[in-house]
């Protein structure tokens, strides 16, 4: 199953590298990873993407807390969450194609954010099924290029990672 | 301190602040190779005299005997490396500690900082190198870290669950000036071991023991490093439980108890496996259910029982096999808390049920899993081992290689106290023995050290004859030669239709001469009626190192054995005429 793993951790050269790496050596998925500083600066937050069986997931979260620059570890699929993921697609947009874009990018609730005389760059955001669906949507043929961040998430309500 | 070393400004060297980091820990050896990249490093060592460093004559030897001093102390072991060859040198050393759980810290030289990521001679991105074997690593970029950081690096390699860490720092960073100021005390917010156990949970544990019809303890190297021995033998003696350690737990538990049943797993006794197969409560304690040591996890699973895990480390538990009652905390002050509760408990276990379990596993133990057939003409290595421990009086440091005279020295030295089996059980490092045996010298001088290895192992770190000489270290090897690389040899016998492929070692040295040459004693022991006289001559040599090398049967077998992949009662034994009706049609 697929879950969403945050994680807070000493701002450091390597912390990232020290994760990548626990991911690889001990064989686990990495569907996406993110990792940006937060509003203090000493800490970044990471949100990765896996799946695995409970059992794997247990030990994810295990071996992450066990990493020394790791200071917290939040599994989101425990409770109630949301995800978001910022996507990047440049599309075909000659002749009728120009309306039809701008169309599907607006039930979407998509933005265009660069018009060029053959194409389009449209900025979608949502959760990953819905980038999904979005592409799944276009004519394979029509996209040029894509560029998606991976996930963040975060807790609903009073759900707070924070040191 | 020593003001000599203080310049104008009241700063000393980068090199001269390491220096003064180890006095404040209180290092007594450091196990080094000098280079390029710690030259300043080196310099300051030459002006203290605190600790002594122990030349080596390459940088493994240097992290396996730091590693051994450690094993043998409980003291974190510290290892001095130039950078690049340095460095990688010293890998499989930290390795070896890592999967051990070894408390360590390395040093390794760097290039200058400006040389950094510029392919530069010796250069190799250590901390890159070494992420995956370490419990952490750091490269300091400024002279103002190094105390700090030390000080962290030896917090965390001694706490929680310990571990080798490694400090790389470049040169110019030793040159650079600055205050020496050692922290007192670390805080980490993303480090906080956890020391005390759940005590609900330990309460349910302890209710759960009482309750059992054929309870186990099986105990493993987490108890030997927490040092937690006195406690545990408290335990089992209140409750009068079978015990059983692991290859790395030996010495957890006095192995000449009654209620000890010896060791588990792959050669483990038939009374040990089949006890903790058959068990309907389980006291793991600082062991983690490996694949050496349960076989087939599925296997052992197929048998109810309830599962009691005690472990430092949050991670190894339900790692392999799923507990029932984890409980997280040093395994000293858990036990402990579980003796004060026993203690105060009116509920006593079961007497009718312990009498007809301690039959069961009597009636295994009558199988004698582990014997042999001795021979008048050939040497037996078990027939060595039995007599070294009986030369020694049991109160030998015990070093080993990797290979079947490891499991020899394993079965058939019965070790009473911890800390004196030491070996690579994880991650079976072969050229571990010699330079171990240094460690352990080291650190107790006029204690009996013997290193049991094999006449591959031996080659493999063969240079130390040289340190040993050096430092005048009375060491003993014991050669279990059978030019063959036994365990390997096993394997092809067992699996692969006798085809002993690349396992024998052929062009061996003259041993004895090899030994002269350093200066050492050499001995060439060829018939069974020799070993015992020979041991003794050796061990009364008490300031010689003698290299004892012992011809043994080439075709030995290390029984028995829990073939890969199979359980832990499917197990083929040996010489026991009983054997067929336990033993599987062996299969890889």
């Amino acid at each position: 199953m697929k879950h969403i793993i945050s994680l807070l951790m000493e701002n450091e050269a390597g912390a990232l590298s020290r994760v990548a790496g626990l991911f690889s050596a001990r064989a686990y998925n990495i569907e996406s990873l993110t990792v940006a500083p937060t509003e203090d600066a000493t800490l970044s937050r990471m949100t990765i993407v896996t799946s695995g069986s409970d059992e794997v997931i247990e030990q994810i979260i295990k071996q992450l807390n066990k990493l020394v620059d790791v200071v917290k570890v939040l599994d989101l699929n425990d409770g109630r969450h949301i995800e978001r993921e910022l996507m990047l697609v440049k599309v075909k947009a000659t002749g009728a194609l120009r309306e039809d874009m701008k169309r599907i990018s607006d039930i979407f609730r998509g933005r265009i954010i660069d018009v060029a005389d053959g194409s389009y760059t449209i900025e979608l955001t949502g959760s990953g099924s819905k980038l999904d669906a979005f592409l799944e949507a276009l004519d394979k043929s029509v996209i040029l290029e894509t560029v998606r961040t991976g996930a963040s998430g975060i807790g609903r309500g009073d759900r707070i990672l924070k040191v | 301190m020593d003001d000599s070393n203080q310049h104008k400004t009241g700063q000393i060297s980068g090199a001269e602040i390491i220096m003064r980091c180890l006095h404040e820990e209180n290092v007594k050896f450091v196990f080094g190779y000098p280079g390029g990249a710690v030259l300043h490093i080196y310099d300051a060592l030459f002006k203290q005299n605190k600790f002594k460093h122990i030349l080596v004559r390459h940088e493994q030897a240097a992290v396996h005997a730091a590693d051994a001093y450690a094993r043998a102390t409980g003291e974190v072991g510290v290892a001095l490396v130039t950078s690049g060859p340095g460095a990688t040198n010293a890998v499989t050393g930290i390795a070896t500690a890592y999967m051990d759980s070894i408390p360590m810290v390395v040093i390794s030289g760097q290039v200058p900082t400006a040389a950094i990521g510029m392919d530069a001679f010796q250069e190799v991105d250590m901390v890159g190198v070494t992420r995956p074997c370490v419990k952490h690593n750091f490269l300091i970029k400024d002279v103002r870290d190094i105390a700090s950081t030390i000080k962290k690096a030896f917090y965390i390699a001694s706490s929680g669950r310990p571990g080798p860490v490694v400090v790389d720092i470049p040169k110019d960073i030793t040159a650079d000036l600055a205050d020496f100021d050692y922290p007192k005390t670390v805080e980490m917010r993303s480090y906080t071991p956890v020391i005390k156990g759940h005590s609900g949970q330990i309460k349910k544990a302890v209710k759960i023991l009482l309750e059992a019809k054929r309870p186990m303890i099986y105990t493993g190297g987490g108890l030997v490093l927490g040092d937690a021995s006195n406690e545990l033998v408290k335990l089992a003696k209140a409750l009068g439980y079978p015990v059983t350690n692991t290859l790395m737990g030996l010495g957890g538990y006095p192995a000449t108890d009654k209620q000890y049943v010896g060791m588990l797993g792959m050669h483990g006794t038939y009374e040990a496996n089949n006890a903790m197969q058959e068990c309907d409560v389980l006291l793991a304690v600082g062991a983690r259910f490996d694949d050496r040591v349960i076989g087939n996890p599925d296997h052992f699973l197929s048998v109810p029982r309830t599962i009691i895990h005690i472990d430092v480390d949050p991670s190894s538990i339900s790692k392999r096999v799923r507990v029932d009652v984890p409980i997280v905390g040093h395994v000293q002050s858990v036990l402990s808390e579980m003796n004060e509760l026993l203690a105060a408990e009116t509920k006593k276990p079961d007497a009718n049920a312990m009498k007809a379990w301690w039959s069961k596993i009597d009636g295994w133990r009558s199988i004698k899993s582990a014997s042999y057939e001795q021979s008048s003409s050939i040497i037996k290595p078990q027939y060595v081992i039995e007599k070294l421990w009986e030369v020694t009086k049991g109160d030998a440091y015990i070093t080993s290689d990797v290979g079947q005279h490891q499991m020899w020295a394993a079965q058939y030295y019965k070790f009473d106290k911890p800390r004196r089996w030491i070996n690579s059980g994880g991650l079976g490092t072969m050229g571990v023995g010699l330079p171990y045996a240094m460690g352990c010298q080291l650190a107790d001088p006029k204690a009996q050290v013997a290193c049991v290895t094999g006449e591959g192992s031996i080659q493999m770190n063969i240079q130390e004859l040289s340190t040993c000489k050096q430092f005048h270290l009375p060491i003993k090897v014991i050669l279990l030669n059978n030019r063959y690389l036994g365990m390997v040899r096993q394997w092809q016998e067992f699996f692969y239709e006798n085809r002993y492929s690349e396992s024998y070692m052929d062009s061996l040295p003259d041993f004895v001469k090899l030994a002269e040459s350093y200066g050492h004693v050499g001995m060439n022991i060829e018939k069974p009626g020799d070993v015992e006289g020979a041991l003794q001559d050796a061990f009364a040599m008490k300031d010689k190192f003698v290299f004892m090398n012992f011809m043994t049967d080439q075709k030995e077998n290390v029984f028995p054995m829990v073939p890969n992949g199979k359980g832990l009662s499917e197990m083929i034994l040996g010489t026991d005429p009983n054997k067929d009706a336990a033993a599987p049609a062996m299969e890889g």
